[in-house]
């Protein structure tokens, strides 16, 4: 698949001295849901920024559909919304008048017939002439949204759109953003509810210190990383894992009812044959066998923390 | 040329005044009348005519150029800063909009507010005293090029101030007494001569007296001194507002 967006070499060092950006290499294929996470100050809001143009990098490149964002900002910038992270939103202003503004300052002629499928489709019809001062947060948040899909983008992007946002809310919103993505529209998210990236995301990306540390479909990260915990519930609570099974990697659970084991399922051994075996010659009875696939929220963890975890850098 | 992008600024600021018309247009209003009634009635009464004008009359001029710079600064400062405070300058720096539409849709609203309000004053200063007006044309043109630079400096203050302080420190402490002491009220001939020397530092006397020949024909500098001076700022605001969009400065990191 071609890609939509693609950075090469970009970075970002702040006066300050910070250096937000260490050479990021990415492409985001065309029409994917791609869900960029990582620890908090690790460069994501000012990824965005810098592809917006709300930030000046200091170094590298972005195109967006082939349009350099620099040397032909116009073309680059008019397929591209953004949603960022903080509620702003003028305060005098109609909801109906606001999101038409957009639309304009994108360079786009009218098209009430646009605006209006806009706002229905985010509930904001009904709060059209409202202003913005009155609506609640939740409300604010669609209003953003709609000003970001007002010019018809064939890019969005979400800075953590969730946050702080009911779960009615943000089930309506995941509805949008499916939409989106049947029409065709590139959609490029943040977010720190790692189980949403899971849910809703085609491709993930993780930022960590300013730098990729991978790029991976969702599934084949899920596999590839996933271990899997395979938990044994016993008929009677043993006090210690008897010595027969001592060649397992096995933990007891803390009241004694369950063996846990872990292991890889990509692996071409994995184990659970012979502990099954040995299982069975150490006497012990099984009421129940459950098996979970570790989440992504969990390999998460694991990828920022282990510092060698930058080797797995894969650039799709 | 993003011709939407530049309208559709435009209209928003324009309908910022329609929301503000009390503070936008009917306060300066009072405020302006209110000199005429105490600068043009009851002080103005005990002096004598200024140059074959009376004072009610001669202060007309002065007292919109008066309207007109601090209005062009607190609109374009005002319409830029707030952005930038609330935090939804972000679309305007996202969007496909280049600085010099930037520039002409929020200078130019500004401008077309402030001198409305110079044409309202105008109005007004008839139900108080006889006025003529000698070049209208030229008059006109004073008042559009007063409008566009004090907008573009307006503008400048907006993007330069990072408080409501600095919003307001550089309207309050340099325009205001450079535009009291700019011969808004008085003709420089009145002063002791070596004040008359001091005063030509000062750029409003030229504003003032360009726009007052319109009227009246009289003068305290030469006319084409008056239109040089108000070119030579409008140029230097220009030279600042390239600079600070080729450098991002208080804008972008």
């Amino acid at each position: 698949m071609a890609s939509i967006i693609s950075i090469r070499n970009l970075e970002k060092r702040y006066d300050s001295g910070f250096q937000a950006l260490k050479g990021i290499n990415l492409d985001i294929p065309d029409g994917d849901i791609f869900a960029l996470l990582g620890p908090n100050g690790a460069g994501k809001t000012t990824l965005i920024n810098v592809i917006c143009g709300i930030v000046n990098p200091t170094g590298g490149t972005v195109e967006a559909a082939g349009h350099d964002i620099i040397s032909d900002y116009r073309a680059a910038r008019s397929l591209i919304g953004l949603v960022p992270q903080e509620l702003t939103t003028d305060a005098f202003e109609t909801v109906w008048a606001t999101v038409s503004f957009s639309r304009g300052l994108f360079g786009k002629p009218r098209n009430s017939a646009h605006i209006e499928k806009v706002l229905r489709d985010l509930s904001l019809w009904d709060k059209r002439d409202n202003m913005l001062m009155t609506l609640s947060g939740g409300m604010k948040r669609r209003v953003m949204i709609a000003k970001a899909l007002s010019h018809e983008p064939r890019i969005l992007f979400l800075d953590e759109p969730t946050a702080g946002v009911d779960v009615e809310l943000r089930r309506s919103m995941w509805e949008v953003v499916r939409s989106l993505r049947a029409h065709g529209v590139t959609i490029i998210l943040t977010t720190h509810y790692l189980e949403e990236a899971e849910q809703m995301a085609d491709r993930i990306g993780v930022i960590n210190a300013g730098e990729i540390v991978l790029v991976e479909q969702k599934n084949e990260l899920m596999t590839k990383l996933g271990e899997k915990r395979l938990t044994l519930q016993l008929q009677e609570p043993i006090e210690q894992v008897p010595e027969a099974l001592s060649a397992h990697a096995l933990e007891l659970d803390d009241a004694g009812q369950a063996l846990v084991y872990t292991y890889n399922a990509n692996d071409k051994r994995t184990g659970i044959n012979s502990l099954f075996r040995d299982l069975d010659h150490a006497g012990l009875r099984l009421r129940d066998v459950d098996t979970k696939q570790s989440s992504l929220e969990e390999i998460f963890v694991d990828l920022v923390k282990a510092p060698t975890a930058g080797n797995t850098r894969n650039d799709a | 040329m993003n011709l939407h992008a530049i309208a559709a600024i435009y209209k928003f600021e324009m309908a910022r005044t329609w929301r503000t018309l009390f503070q936008s247009v009917v306060s300066p209003v009072i405020s302006t009348s209110l000199y005429f009634v105490v600068f043009g009635s009851a002080i103005g009464s005990r002096i004598t005519e200024i140059q074959g004008v009376s004072y009610g009359a001669f202060i007309v001029p002065g007292l919109i150029m008066l309207s007109l710079m601090t209005q062009s600064i607190s609109n374009a400062s005002f319409a830029i800063y707030f952005p930038k405070f609330i935090g939804t300058v972000y679309e305007l720096l996202s969007a496909p909009i280049s600085y010099v539409e930037i520039v002409i849709s929020y200078v130019g609203a500004a401008a077309t507010k402030s001198a409305a309000l110079g044409l309202i004053i105008l109005g007004t200063s008839f139900f108080f005293v006889d006025i003529r007006i000698a070049h209208p044309f030229m008059m006109l043109v004073f008042l559009a090029l007063t409008a566009i630079t004090f907008s573009l400096f307006g503008f400048i203050i907006g993007i330069w101030a990072d408080n409501f302080e600095k919003l307001q420190i550089v309207p309050l402490l340099i325009v205001t007494p450079l535009t009291f002491l700019g011969g808004t009220f008085y003709s420089i001939d009145m002063l002791p001569e070596i004040w008359q020397k001091i005063t030509l530092l000062n750029p409003v006397v030229y504003l003032v007296s360009g726009f007052r020949w319109s009227f009246y024909d009289v003068a305290d500098v030469n006319i084409f001194v008056s239109l040089g001076m108000i070119g030579v700022f409008l140029a230097a605001c220009l030279l600042v507002v390239a600079w600070i969009f080729k450098t991002g400065y208080r804008l972008k990191s």
